[in-house]
C-alpha cells in the first residue's frame, strides 16, 4: 500500500522546493504531491503520496520531513480513516457517433463534461484513485488524447484534532521573517 | 530606541549581540557594503582574512567544535559562496554549528545571470540545516537571530544567510528584536517519557553483555559525566565513535576505544557478541556498523538521539528515544541496578590482550612508522593537546594512538571525510583555545589541499603546530589498492614540495624529522615558538592501518595485523 502523508508547512518561497529536494536526496520516491492554502493564513497543507511500503522506512520519511524548519507537522494517514480524493481531466476522442456513449460513461462515474468540441470532450472526474483508473480503462477504447491528474488530496475523518493545529495557529507568518 | 541603520550595519550589530568575537572571511563585490562597516568595529570583532573561502568555513567549524559556540564565516556571492560548499557539507555531517553569511547580487538582478551570481540557497540546500535568502531588510535581524538559534540548538548544524547587496545598503529605522524566537516547525526535543525510561531500564538491568556506544552526541549534549555514571553503575563497557573520542577518558578502564572500520578489534567483537547496545548520540554510520544484515545480531538496541530521523534509519532499535542525551541519562541512571558483569568484562580483556600483542609501537624498523610518530606526539604533548587531524591513515592512527582524556580535544572531519580540513580548522580553534597546544596531524595529501592557509596562520600568528606525516602516498587509498585492487597503485604516489623551504617562504619555522629519537627534541623547538610551526615527519611508505573491516563486510570480519609481531607482517 502506498504511504499517504499530510504535511502542514509554512507558506514561504522555496518551501515546496525544500520538500521535493528532500525526497530526491533521501532516495524516497514521490508518487504525487498536492499543495494549497490551509485554513490558517501563512500555512499550506500538502498531501504527499510515496511508494514506501515498509513501516520503519515510512517513519524515516516522516521524521525527515518533520526535521525541516519550515515543516510544522506531518501526519502519516496511510492507515488512518480519511477521505482521499483525486481529480482528473480527461480529453477523450468523441465525434457525433460516439459522443453519447462517452457521456453515458461519464454519468456512470458521476463525472462532468466540461468542454465539448467537434472531435473531443473533456471529462472531469473526482474520486479515489481506483475510480479514476477504472474510468480511464472504460474510456480507453474511445481514444484518450490527454490526461491531467491532480494527485491525491486527503483529510482525516471526524473531529480528530491533528497535533499541529494548536501550533499552526501561532504561525501567522509575520513573526517568522515575512 | 529606533535608529536609522543600513542592512550592513544590522549584520554586525546582530553578530555582536550573538557574542561573536571572530569572523573568518574573504571580501568581494557583493559583500563589500558589509565589509565596509568593519572599519568602525576595530577592537569589537576580529576578522580573519582567509586565503580561500573553504578555509573560512573550516575555520568557523574548528572554532565551533573547540568552543561550543557558533562559528561565523563570510564570503561574497558566486564563487565565494560556492567555495563554501565543502565546508558546509563537512559541518552538516558532523553537526557543527556554523553560520555562513554570503553576499548576493542585488534583488533586482537575481535570476538574470548577473556577474558572480549563483543560486546559493539552491546550491546549499542539501548541505545546510537551514538557509535563508533575505529579500527585505526589515527581516534581516530576525533571520540572523533565527540562524544562530537553529545552528546551535537541537542537532546543531550549519545555517547560511544569503544577503543581496541592495539589502545590505538599504536603510531602515532599526530596533533590535528581542521577542523570544518561535519557529512553528522547530521544537528541539526535551526528555524521555516515563514509558521510554522504563523500557530502557528493563533492557539495561536484564542484560548480561551490554555495550555503550558513545557518539558525538555525548560531547554535543555535554553528557560526559552521565555516560560514565551509567557505565560505572552498571559495569558496562564503552566504545566510542571517531567523533565520540574524548567523550570518555581514554584511560578509563571501561573505555575499550574506538569502534568500527579501524576500531579496536575488541570493540567490534564486543558489539557483535553483545546482548544489548545502548547507543548514545550516534547514528550507526556504515563505517561503524559494517554489514547491517549481520550487525550485532543477538542484541536488543536502545538508541538515544536528538534527531528523530536517525532512529531506525540504519539499524532497527527496540527502544528509540528522541531527546537530549544528558537529560535522558539523568532520567535513566537512577534506575540502573548495580550488577556483576565480570564474565563479560573478562572476555573483553582477553580480546584486548590479543590486540596488545600485535602492537607495532615497539617494532624495530628502518624507517619511522606513522603510528610511532603519532605516539611520539602524544608523549611530547603529555596527551594534553587539542589535536586537529585530517583524513586518511594518519587520522585513524591518531584515533588509535593518541589517547584523549578530555572532550573537545580531537577535532576531525568524520562524516564527510574532508581532506584539507585540519589546517584551517586548527587556525579557527586557535581563536578559542589559549590554554593548550594545538597540533595539526595531517598527511602529505591532505595538507596540500588547503596549504594556502599557511599564509593565514602566519598573518594571524595562529599558535598551531603542524605535523605533516609524509609517506609519499595517498596512504589510505593506497591501502585499499593493496588490499582490494591487487596492489595497483594508480595515482596514489604523490610528490610534495620541500616543506622546509615552503615554511621559510611563508615565514614560519620548518623542521624535518626522519628518526623517531629526534621527534621529542624537534617538538620542543616547535613548542618554544609562539606561533605556527611546521614539522615534516618522514615515515614508512607502505605501512597499513589495522585492524580493518573492509567496506560492507561483517563487523567481526576484520583484517588483523599479522600475529604476533610486526617483523612477520607482509608489507
Amino acid at each position: 500500500m502506498k504511504q499517504t502523508l499530510i504535511a502542514l508547512v509554512e507558506d514561504k518561497p522555496g518551501v515546496l522546493n525544500r520538500v521535493a529536494s528532500l525526497f530526491r536526496r533521501r532516495n524516497f520516491n514521490i508518487e504525487s504531491l498536492a499543495v494549497g492554502h490551509s485554513e490558517t493564513p501563512g500555512v499550506s497543507r500538502m498531501t504527499i503520496v510515496t511508494d514506501e511500503e515498509e513501516y520503519l522506512r515510512r517513519n524515516v520519511v516522516r521524521t525527515n520531513l518533520l526535521k525541516m524548519i519550515n515543516v510544522i507537522d506531518v501526519q502519516d494517514v496511510t492507515d488512518a480513516p480519511c477521505v482521499a480524493r483525486e481529480t482528473a481531466l480527461i480529453k477523450v476522442t468523441a465525434d457525433a457517433a460516439t459522443r453519447g456513449q462517452v457521456m453515458n460513461v461519464a454519468e456512470m462515474y458521476r463525472a462532468h463534461i466540461c468542454d465539448v468540441a467537434t472531435e473531443t470532450l473533456i471529462v472531469e472526474v473526482t474520486g479515489e484513485g481506483d475510480k479514476i483508473d477504472s474510468m480511464l480503462e472504460v474510456l480507453n477504447p474511445f481514444g484518450i488524447v490527454e490526461i491531467m491528474r491532480s494527485g491525491k488530496i486527503a483529510m482525516t475523518r471526524g473531529a480528530v484534532e491533528p497535533r499541529s493545529s494548536t501550533v499552526a495557529v501561532s504561525a501567522n507568518g509575520k513573526a517568522h521573517g515575512k | 530606541m529606533a535608529e536609522i541603520k543600513t542592512g550592513a550595519e544590522i549584520v554586525w550589530e546582530c553578530l555582536l549581540r550573538e557574542g561573536v568575537e571572530v569572523v573568518f572571511g574573504y571580501p568581494g563585490g557583493a559583500i563589500m557594503p558589509t565589509y565596509d562597516i568593519l572599519a568602525k568595529l576595530k577592537g569589537k570583532i576580529h576578522h580573519v582574512l582567509v586565503r580561500h573561502e573553504q578555509g573560512a568555513t573550516h575555520m568557523a567549524d574548528g572554532y565551533a567544535r573547540a568552543s561550543g559556540k557558533v562559528g561565523v564565516a563570510m564570503a561574497t556571492s558566486g564563487p565565494g559562496a560556492t567555495n563554501m560548499v565543502t565546508g558546509l557539507a563537512t559541518a552538516m555531517m558532523d553537526s557543527s554549528p556554523i553560520v555562513c553569511i554570503t553576499g548576493q547580487v542585488p534583488t533586482g538582478a537575481i535570476g538574470g545571470d548577473a556577474f558572480q551570481e549563483t543560486d546559493v540557497t539552491g546550491v546549499t540546500l542539501p548541505v545546510t540545516k537551514h538557509n535563508y535568502l533575505v529579500t527585505e531588510v526589515e527581516n534581516l535581524a530576525q533571520i540572523i537571530r533565527e540562524a544562530f538559534y537553529i545552528a546551535r540548538t537541537g542537532r546543531p548544524g550549519p545555517v547560511l544567510i544569503d544577503i543581496p547587496k541592495d539589502v545590505q545598503n538599504a536603510k531602515i529605522e532599526f530596533e533590535y528584536p528581542t521577542d523570544p524566537i518561535d519557529l512553528p516547525g522547530y521544537h528541539p526535543p526535551a526528555k524521555a517519557s516515563d514509558e521510554q525510561v522504563e523500557a530502557a531500564l528493563e533492557l539495561i538491568n536484564s542484560a548480561e553483555k551490554p555495550v555503550i556506544l558513545a557518539g558525538h552526541g555525548v560531547l554535543m549534549s555535554g553528557a560526559m559525566k552521565e555516560v560514565l555514571d551509567l557505565a560505572e553503575k552498571g559495569s558496562i563497557p564503552i566504545t566510542t565513535t571517531l567523533l565520540g573520542i574524548g567523550g570518555v577518558p581514554a584511560s578509563h578502564p571501561l573505555n575499550m576505544g574506538m569502534m568500527g572500520m579501524h576500531g579496536e578489534a575488541c570493540t567490534n567483537h564486543a558489539i557483535q557478541e553483545a546482548d544489548l547496545l545502548i547507543a548514545c548520540g550516534m547514528r550507526f554510520d556504515d563505517r561503524v556498523t559494517g554489514n547491517l544484515k549481520t550487525y550485532s545480531p543477538n542484541s536488543k538496541k536502545i538508541h538515544i538521539e536528538i534527531d528523530a530521523s536517525e532512529l531506525n534509519k540504519n539499524v532497527r532499535v527496540d527502544v528509540g528515544i528522541h531527546a537530549d542525551l544528558g537529560t535522558v541519562l539523568r532520567q535513566v541512571n537512577p534506575g540502573v541496578k548495580k550488577r556483576d558483569r565480570s564474565a563479560w568484562l573478562g572476555k573483553i580483556s582477553d580480546w584486548q590482550e590479543d590486540t596488545s600483542q600485535r602492537d607495532i609501537l615497539q617494532a624495530e624498523t628502518p624507517t619511522m612508522l606513522a603510528a610511532q610518530a603519532v605516539r611520539a606526539i602524544w608523549e611530547g604533548t603529555q596527551g594534553n593537546a587539542v589535536i586537529v587531524s585530517d583524513v586518511g591513515q594518519h587520522q585513524m592512527l591518531e584515533a588509535q594512538y593518541y589517547e584523549h582524556e578530555e572532550p573537545h580535544t580531537l577535532l576531525t572531519s568524520g562524516g564527510l571525510g574532508t581532506m584539507g580540513f585540519s589546517l584551517p580548522a586548527a587556525i579557527g580553534a586557535s581563536f578559542h583555545v589559549k590554554d593548550r597546544e594545538i597540533w595539526v596531524i595531517v598527511g602529505d595529501g591532505s595538507i596540500q589541499m588547503t596549504i594556502t592557509e599557511l599564509a593565514t596562520a602566519v598573518q594571524e600568528n595562529a599558535n598551531v603546530k603542524i605535523a605533516i606525516i609524509n609517506n609519499g602516498y595517498l596512504g589510505m587509498v593506497r591501502q585499499w589498492q593493496q588490499l582490494f585492487f591487487e596492489a595497483r597503485y594508480v595515482e596514489t604516489p604523490i610528490s610534495s614540495p620541500d616543506y622546509i623551504k615552503l615554511a621559510e617562504a611563508y615565514g614560519l619555522p620548518g623542521y624535518r624529522v626522519d628518526k623517531l629519537e629526534d621527534v621529542i627534541s624537534t617538538m620542543r623547538k616547535a613548542q618554544e615558538h609562539n606561533g605556527p610551526v611546521l614539522i615534516e615527519f618522514v615515515v614508512e611508505e607502505h605501512d597499513m592501518v589495522y585492524p580493518m573491516v573492509p567496506a560492507g563486510a561483517d563487523l567481526h570480519a576484520m583484517i588483523r595485523r599479522p600475529h604476533p609481531r610486526f617483523e612477520n607482517m607482509e608489507m
